[in-house]
């Protein structure tokens, strides 16, 4: 029953990696045929995971709409679902719906635009799609960098992939930063905030940004002091979700439902929304 | 249109029984509420019910899906829609535009599938008011009109007589086959008698809330209004308005393990309730104040700015009436402004 929205597809986990000591990365693939996605998506959009009698919860597809051969959701251990999605082995079937929300604009908005990415922590998660999408259609977009954060090094998520595939792709710059000084790093170390400002970027690019409300409220500051217009930078906005399709009204604030209007927002349009977020 | 006694109600009701579950409002223990209609039962037309008729289509608890779980596999069960018809009787003006509200919710892109399958096993007989149920009653303000009532059949009781009148092909279906129930009318008396059901809501207590500056134009002005801080502070959050409201929609999803499986139901939430919000970060809004806000916010601001200008209250009072400390809606028109004065 395909026209139901709130029933799931079954997808089943062909792979976990550990990430970080609170972040695993789980491979998922329809589990009639066995491989490929549960269904299609655009960077930045989300889908329901469950486990029948544990939860459901929201997570943004962090794999890239080119890869077909399967989905990947970097997720966070923080309650009951997360818990036991972190415990589970291989082979594990689990339910997936969407996709949900709007995504950013990668075909519109930021087409042939010069980027800079701007993660903290898990919020590299909808960003991942985003930057792979658009290395493997490098031609459409301008020059890339990427500022990643996180506490310490061991809780950099996608560690292996920013290092021998993003590090390595043409025009593209990495930044990464951890929060206070570690053996064996000799990479930066501060807040993303503060390195943001370091690395002085030109205003004139368009800025996706994604982490904790803390990261984001500081990092604003030092886009605007740049010279960064609102109207460049485009984040997205979690809150507690359960419909996903604008209805349960959970997720509701002021005319928007963020599962359905976003959650990918850009600033000057969260500036015309009450400040519930 | 047609018309019968009063006297000859049970007659009718009995003859749609014949073809159709019919819910209308009965007495129970005290309590007016929609329900089953049986030989015998307390039909009481004349009160308002307790709860909203929104429970036929959008019920408190509804199974969604149902799941096997097997060692590391899941089954899904798809459930089995609704496909038997019911009538709804006695629907009054306010309660039947609710749903046109409710419908604007769950019909709208992506449909779901649940309520659209009971709306459309439904027929709504609507009651038009010959006088306001209630001093509670302000669906004028909505540009409601008592005596017209939306649905697929209307009926007025006036004096010892019941009309009734067709407004869909399921209404028609539905009068074809009580018909030799009643007589034919012209339907000469009742438009005095609107007119004096008009006339007189014109004049109940809330009629003259004004709703100017409840728009999307208005959302932050109204969102920042000083005047919250003070209207919030005796809420208790104990959702009681949003249960009684025949317009409120939220809901939440839920598994429970019935020993057989896992059964997937939604029930109705309510925006009042600390944790309707609440993540792993906190809650974003954090006092009662904010999620008080948020339900007015959203009946009188948010859903018309989205829904050309179709607010998601129908002043039915049952808010008014039923808040343990006599707040709600109405007070909050007239404290947010808009007062004709
Ligand atoms: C659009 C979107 C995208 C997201 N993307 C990702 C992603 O890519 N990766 C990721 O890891 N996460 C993501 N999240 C967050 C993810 O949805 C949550 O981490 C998830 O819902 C947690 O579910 P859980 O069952 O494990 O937690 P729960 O058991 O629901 O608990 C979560 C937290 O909330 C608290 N809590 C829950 N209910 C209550 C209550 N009634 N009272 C008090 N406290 C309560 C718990 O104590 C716990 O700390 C995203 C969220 C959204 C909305
Ligand atoms: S407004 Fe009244 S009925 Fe509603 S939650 Fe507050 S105290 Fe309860
Ligand atoms: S808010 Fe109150 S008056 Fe308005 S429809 Fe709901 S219960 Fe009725
Ligand atoms: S999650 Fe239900 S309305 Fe957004």
């Amino acid at each position: 029953m395909n026209n139901n929205a709130l029933i799931p597809t079954i997808g089943v986990v062909t792979s976990i990696r550990r990430d970080t000591p609170d972040v695993k990365t789980f491979t998922v693939v329809r589990a009639d045929t066995g491989t490929g996605v549960c269904f299609k998506h655009m960077p930045g959009q989300c889908a329901m995971l469950s486990i029948p009698g544990v939860g459901e919860a929201m997570f943004s597809i962090t794999s890239s709409p080119t890869c077909t051969d399967h989905m990947e959701f970097s997720i966070k251990k923080c309650g009951c679902l997360t818990s036991w999605l972190h415990q589970m082995d291989v082979g594990q079937q689990v339910t997936v719906r969407g996709p949900y929300g709007n995504g950013f604009p990668v075909t519109t908005e930021l087409k042939g635009k010069d980027l800079v990415f701007i993660a903290g922590g898990i919020g590299l998660a909808p960003l991942r799609s985003v930057i792979e999408y658009m290395l493997a259609n490098r031609a459409d977009y301008g020059h890339i960098d990427i500022v990643y954060g996180s506490r310490s090094k061991e809780d950099l998520v996608d560690i292996d992939i920013i290092r021998d595939v993003w590090m390595k792709a043409p025009d593209v710059d990495v930044h990464l930063t951890i929060d206070r000084p570690q053996d064996d790093w000799d990479g930066h170390v501060g807040f993303v905030p503060a390195y943001v400002t370091e690395l002085g970027f030109d205003p004139n690019k368009t800025v996706l940004v994604c982490g904790p409300p803390i990261m984001i409220k500081f990092t604003l500051q030092s886009l605007g002091e740049l010279g960064f217009e609102k109207t460049q930078v485009y984040t997205t906005m979690e809150l507690r979700m359960k419909c996903g399709v604008g209805k349960c009204g959970r997720c509701n604030i002021g005319t928007k439902y963020v599962c359905k209007d976003g959650p990918v927002f850009r600033f000057d349009q969260l500036d015309e929304l009450p400040d519930e977020y | 249109m047609l018309k019968l006694k009063t006297a000859n109600a049970d007659a009718l009701y009995s003859r749609i029984s014949d073809s159709a579950k019919l819910y209308l409002p009965v007495k129970r223990a005290g309590q007016v509420n929609y329900d089953l209609w049986e030989s015998g039962c307390e039909v009481t037309l004349g009160e308002m019910t307790v709860k909203s008729p929104k429970d036929l289509f959008f019920p408190q608890s509804e199974d969604l899906m149902a799941f096997r779980v097997s060692g590391k596999s899941i089954e899904i069960e798809n459930p089995e829609l609704p496909t038997e018809p019911f009538v709804l009787f006695g629907v009054r003006a306010c309660d039947a535009r609710s749903f046109d509200v409710l419908d604007r919710v769950f019909l709208s892109d992506p449909v779901d599938s649940y309520y659209e399958a009971r709306r459309n096993c439904g027929t709504v007989v609507s009651l038009g008011c010959l006088e306001p149920l209630r001093e509670t009653c302000f669906c004028s303000v909505f540009g409601i009109d008592l005596a017209e009532p939306e649905g697929d059949v209307q009926a007025w009781v006036l004096g010892d007589e019941m009309y009734l009148s067709a407004k869909t092909e399921k209404g028609e279906k539905l009068l074809a086959a009580v018909k030799d129930l009643c007589e034919e009318t012209d339907g000469a008396p009742l438009a005095a008698a609107k007119d004096e059901a008009r006339a007189k809501m014109a004049k109940n207590p809330l009629a003259d809330l004004d709703l100017t500056g409840f728009d999307g134009e208005h959302m932050m002005e109204k969102f920042n209004a000083p005047e919250w801080k003070d209207l919030y502070q005796a809420c208790l959050g104990c959702g009681t308005c949003t249960f009684v409201c025949p317009t409120c929609q939220c809901y939440d999803i839920r598994d429970f393990d019935t020993g057989h499986g896992i059964q997937r139901y939604r029930c109705w939430d309510s925006c009042m309730y600390s944790d309707f919000t609440m993540m792993a970060a906190g809650t974003n809004r954090k006092t009662q104040m904010e999620r008080f806000r948020q339900r007015f916010m959203h009946k009188l601001v948010y859903f018309p700015a989205n829904n050309e200008g179709m607010y998601s209250c129908v002043g039915c009072g049952r808010c008014v009436s039923k808040c343990p400390m006599h707040l709600h809606i109405a007070k909050v028109i007239r404290t947010l402004g808009g007062k004709k004065q």
